[in-house]
């Protein structure tokens, strides 16, 4: 018998990956979406079970060396607090979103499709999952690739509801391999000068010849996953690929992506940025603070106005991820304690409330066809559990005592105070949520203030969409009063990046 | 002199990424995106294989000796590069792949591949929506007037 708990970091990609590939074979109807349901809720036990051994290990991080082979020739999965919480957003938001899919993919996507659909589906949430839990640089590129082909796949199957699926997906295809082979150059280039792959290794390396952090190459490689990096996570300006992509996918497979597929993207940059390259490099040799600052608070304020004005609510939700994820990097770009902790817990307290409001979306789409500003008319009183999940939702956004928008926001505005001459982007990070204010008003007011456009009845959403769409809202609602373990985590990640002392 | 042509493998690398980056960017043929995609890619094959060789460099392959015993002949260039390339050059086959398959659908549904003719179909397809819309609204205020 297979010693499950031994094994558990390369079980948590392998079965995805296989049982992907499978679920073609199991046919159509409700057995493609039951077996990828059992299988993202086996994955999601994985990343449980694999927190517990985390939290319990006295190194706090568990190694695991594919094949028996030692890390100086294989590859080494390496969990440490950090991979071990974003392992479980994703798994847990794959296993919801994936209940979920299966009114929505029912509306939305051709009946002969659906297994193909689900294991693509599979699929992509394997390549997160092996990214988020890999220690191997080039393992990160190939899993990088399984994910975003996958991505690239998914989006395009929107393309019977609307044309424009096509051209989002390959929009994002040419975009995220120039994105993707730009990190592999970097790679390249890191390998070069450190004769490894194995990123503690690189790191070790980088930290103890003399002279090294100096040469060209590390600055080289330095500026192309600078690069690669925040074109994968839709930083601004190098965004223009998302608000599409996430407009025309199916609206399970929008969920899914703002909830995780950006948030590995953030995952890589601290692994490459703090992890290899270190702070001291990093943040302290090179104006990246700078220049993510400047980009992250640019991308907070050009978004938030942006998603004011526009109609499709899947766009203007699109638009505000990417200014969220603009927090995301500000916490991060500014390389201290709380700046850090602020940018992990935004990356669960983002990854529930949006998770949550695209699946609000995809249940109006379920119910009316649409889901644009005048379609919400009057729903507040037509679905009001739908309805409620945005505006708690919403809330979040804005950071709202009480929901967990306001303990990363907290946090974000305590790590720009902390820094000398970087209170001005504690005022970006108000603003921001004023702009938040006003687009989610927009919705709260026609939903709960107008009159629909005609008396039609319209019936709340299937329970089984409401059910996970309340899980992640509940799970904000929750974070946001009881932040103990959250804050305990992501404290714990941001100190074991910035290699200070517990 | 000799250090810039000496590596001039490098510098064909760094050229024909630039030729592929020029055609994603500049061509407006989804198609010759495609290959420009594939060109750039391909840049970076070279470049991995560059980085292996050695001076005077062999393949890795055990050769034996007159005594019996089995021995390199000689240094070797580094082998793990190749077997990298190797999976990229799996990973790129399949991203143009899909890129064809897209193309193809775009084909269907458009009509043409080029990129900036099916923009125009976008923003149209997008401006009626919104049209349709203001004209919604329109009627409202209109109704509003009336009833006042």
């Amino acid at each position: 018998m297979l010693d499950v708990q031994a094994h558990l970091p390369v079980l948590i990609v392998t079965i995805p990956l296989i049982c992907g590939v499978l679920t073609i074979a199991t046919g159509n109807g409700w057995k493609p979406w039951a077996w990828a349901t059992a299988v993202t809720g086996t994955v999601f036990w994985l990343a449980l079970q694999l927190m517990q051994q985390v939290l319990a290990s006295p190194t706090g991080m568990v190694s695991y060396e594919l094949g028996n082979w030692p890390r100086q020739w294989g590859i080494e999965y390496r969990v440490d607090a950090l991979n071990a919480f974003i392992l479980l957003i994703v798994a847990g938001i794959g296993f919801l979103t994936t209940i979920y899919a299966k009114k929505s993919v029912e509306k939305e996507i051709p009946a002969d499709r659906h297994n193909f659909f689900y294991a693509v589906w599979v699929l992509a949430l394997c390549g997160l999952l092996g990214i988020t839990v890999t220690g191997d640089a080039f393992n990160v590129y190939v899993l990088l690739e399984i994910s975003s082909l996958t991505v690239y796949a998914l989006i395009a199957m929107g393309k019977d509801r609307n044309r424009g699926a096509l051209t989002a997906s390959l929009r994002y295809l040419i975009l995220g391999s120039v994105g993707a082979s730009f990190i592999l150059l970097g790679i390249g280039y890191l390998m070069m000068i450190t004769g490894t792959l194995n990123m503690q290794d690189m790191h070790e390396r980088l930290m103890s010849v003399p002279g090294i952090l100096q040469s060209r190459t590390v600055l080289v490689a330095f500026a192309f996953l600078l690069v690669g990096l925040s074109m994968k996570m839709a930083l601004f300006p190098l965004h223009m690929w998302l608000p599409r992509a996430y407009t025309y996918a199916p609206s399970a497979v929008s969920a899914l992506l703002a909830a995780t597929a950006t948030k590995v993207g953030v995952y890589m940059a601290f692994r490459f940025m703090f992890t290899i390259f270190g702070v001291g490099f990093s943040f302290v040799a090179m104006p990246t603070t700078l220049i993510l600052a400047a980009c992250a608070s640019a991308g907070v304020l050009v978004t938030g106005v942006t998603a004011i004005r526009q109609t499709n609510l899947k766009r203007m939700l699109a638009y505000s991820s990417v200014g969220q994820l603009g927090y995301i990097v500000l916490g991060f770009s500014l390389a201290n304690v709380n700046g850090v902790a602020g940018s992990v817990s935004h990356i669960l307290n983002h990854a529930l409330m949006k998770g949550g409001m695209f699946m609000a979306l995809g249940a109006i789409v379920y119910r009316l066809d649409r889901c644009d500003i005048r379609s919400v008319r009057g729903l507040g009183r037509k679905m009001p559990l739908t309805m409620a999940a945005f505006t708690v939702g919403g809330l979040g956004l804005i950071g709202f005592p009480l929901t967990a928008g306001f303990i990363s926001k907290w946090y974000l505005v305590q790590g720009c105070l902390d820094r000398p001459h970087m209170w001005p982007l504690a005022g970006v990070v108000l603003l921001g949520s004023l702009l938040a204010v006003v687009y989610t008003w927009r919705v709260v007011e026609a939903a709960y203030f107008q009159e629909p456009d005609d008396d039609r009845p319209v019936q709340e959403a299937p329970l089984l969409m409401l059910l996970p769409m309340w899980l992640l809202i509940g799970a904000s609602i929750f974070f946001g009063i009881n932040a103990t373990f959250t804050g305990k985590i992501s404290v714990t990640a941001a100190k074991a990046l910035l290699g200070v002392g517990q | 002199m000799t250090d810039v042509l000496g590596i001039y493998n490098y510098w064909i690398y760094v050229v024909l990424m630039m030729i592929g980056l020029y055609g994603v960017i500049a061509k407006p043929n989804l198609i010759k995106q495609a290959i420009a995609l594939g060109l750039f890619q391909t840049g970076i094959f070279l470049y991995y294989i560059s980085m292996a060789v050695i001076d005077g460099g062999t393949a890795p392959i055990w050769t034996t000796i007159e005594d019996g015993a089995q021995k390199f002949q000689g240094p070797y260039d580094n082998p793990l590069p190749h077997v990298l390339i190797l999976t990229a050059i799996v990973v790129s086959v399949s991203v143009l792949a899909v890129a064809l398959a897209l193309i193809i659908n775009i084909k269907r549904s458009y009509g043409t591949i080029e990129a900036d003719e099916i923009e125009r179909m976008d923003h149209e397809d997008r401006l009626s929506e919104f049209r349709a819309g203001q004209a919604l609204d329109a009627a409202d205020d209109a109704e509003a007037h009336h009833h006042a």
